[in-house]
């Protein structure tokens, strides 16, 4: 069932990842990953297929172990609402190069489309805020989604936080690379360093 | 006076374990950057160090799952990270520990035990009792140090196996080292 107005998933991916600038973009498994994987594979995507609840924290040790490096987490609602702890973990050590993306459809997608939290009662946005995260945003048009990734270069600016509702329509999947040590050593030659 | 004031600061030495001192001291020569801990009485003295050293960051959780993440994040990132949580939290963290096999990146987490050696809590028991046995299921190496004068080289494997050949490793500090917590007087 799709709504008016909403965006479309693949566009917003694309547009967020479309001058990239030497960031790392991790994504939360399902959708999001498969949104990424669409978008163009990249030496610095990072894809889960599992982990759930995981994704911000994997974002947090990467922005700060990287921290001139911008790092964005582009995950689902129902994989947020599993690490909402990790907002307040966030909020609490405020990487100024980490931004986290919710691509939110009120829905859980990949197991058959059941309502999540936010579809009526969650605000993430709200959330977010009280977590700490100063810089939160609700992205509604495209231009807004540009703008966002544009500042997505700024560093020290972070972190930050956007929801986007976007089209809970389900896409045909983009399946990325699923070998764990084939991507992440991957990302890691990227970053200059060698195996062990 | 002085002498009083001697008396004083060699009754807190001897209140203050060197252990924790030793493990702080193999975590830098490691070149440990980031350490994620849900607080324990049992790591106290090395959360203290650790929030006070210039190399390392000490990142406190809401829950320890998010420690495996973080670990798992900072590895791709080019550096090396320690979780310090206590035995109930081990259970918090099963389904996230897969990432150590499916990243095999060098996972090293200390767990300081409680449900043991003359715990008062009930609640503490059946969490302590499987620690060991979850961590084994989940593919992660388990090393135990029960006396103060092994700590040293418990840590020291255990940061070899897990810094230099990826091998995710659980150093459990026995309730018989820590001390057990005392409810009533």
């Amino acid at each position: 069932m799709s709504k008016a107005n909403l965006l479309d998933r693949r566009a917003v991916v694309k547009s967020l990842l479309a001058d990239r600038n030497g960031a790392i973009a991790v994504g939360g498994l399902g959708a999001s990953t498969y949104d990424i994987a669409a978008a163009g594979d990249h030496d610095r995507n990072f894809y889960l297929w599992g982990a759930m609840g995981g994704a911000v924290m994997i974002g947090l040790g990467l922005a700060l172990a990287q921290p001139k490096l911008p790092v964005v987490v582009i995950t689902g609602d129902g994989e947020m609402l599993m690490g909402l702890g990790s907002l307040a973990t966030v909020g609490l050590q405020k990487p100024g190069n980490l931004s986290i993306v919710v691509l939110d459809n009120e829905a859980y997608g990949e197991t058959g489309g059941q309502m999540s939290h936010t579809a009526s009662a969650v605000n993430l946005v709200g959330v977010a805020q009280a977590c700490g995260i100063a810089d939160t945003s609700t992205l509604e048009t495209m231009a807004e989604i540009e703008a966002f990734a544009s500042s997505l270069r700024d560093v020290s600016a972070g972190p930050r936080f956007a929801s986007v509702k976007i089209d809970a329509a389900n896409l045909e999947r983009v399946l990325s690379n699923r070998d764990g040590t084939f991507v992440l050593n991957r990302l890691r030659g990227s970053l200059g360093f060698s195996p062990i | 006076m002085h002498a009083r004031a001697d008396v004083a600061a060699e009754q807190a030495a001897e209140n203050t374990p060197s252990w924790p001192e030793e493990i702080f001291a193999i975590l830098q020569r490691f070149d440990v950057r980031q350490v994620p801990y849900v607080p324990d009485a049992g790591h106290s003295q090395l959360i203290e160090r650790v929030l006070g050293s210039s190399t390392m960051r000490g990142i406190p959780l809401t829950t320890e799952e998010e420690g495996v993440a973080l670990l798992a994040g900072a590895w791709a990132g080019g550096q090396r990270g320690v979780l310090l949580m206590q035995s109930s939290g081990v259970g918090n963290c099963i389904n996230m520990l897969s990432l150590t096999q499916v990243f095999r990146f060098p996972f090293l987490t200390l767990v300081t035990m409680r449900g043991e050696w003359g715990e008062f809590n009930p609640w503490q028991v059946p969490m302590g009792s499987s620690t060991q046995a979850v961590f084994e299921l989940s593919g992660i190496k388990v090393l135990r140090a029960s006396q103060p004068g092994e700590v040293g080289e418990v840590m020291e494997a255990a940061a070899s196996q897990a810094y230099n050949a990826c091998t995710p490793t659980a150093v459990l500090l026995s309730q018989r080292l820590i001390g057990t917590k005392v409810f009533v007087k």
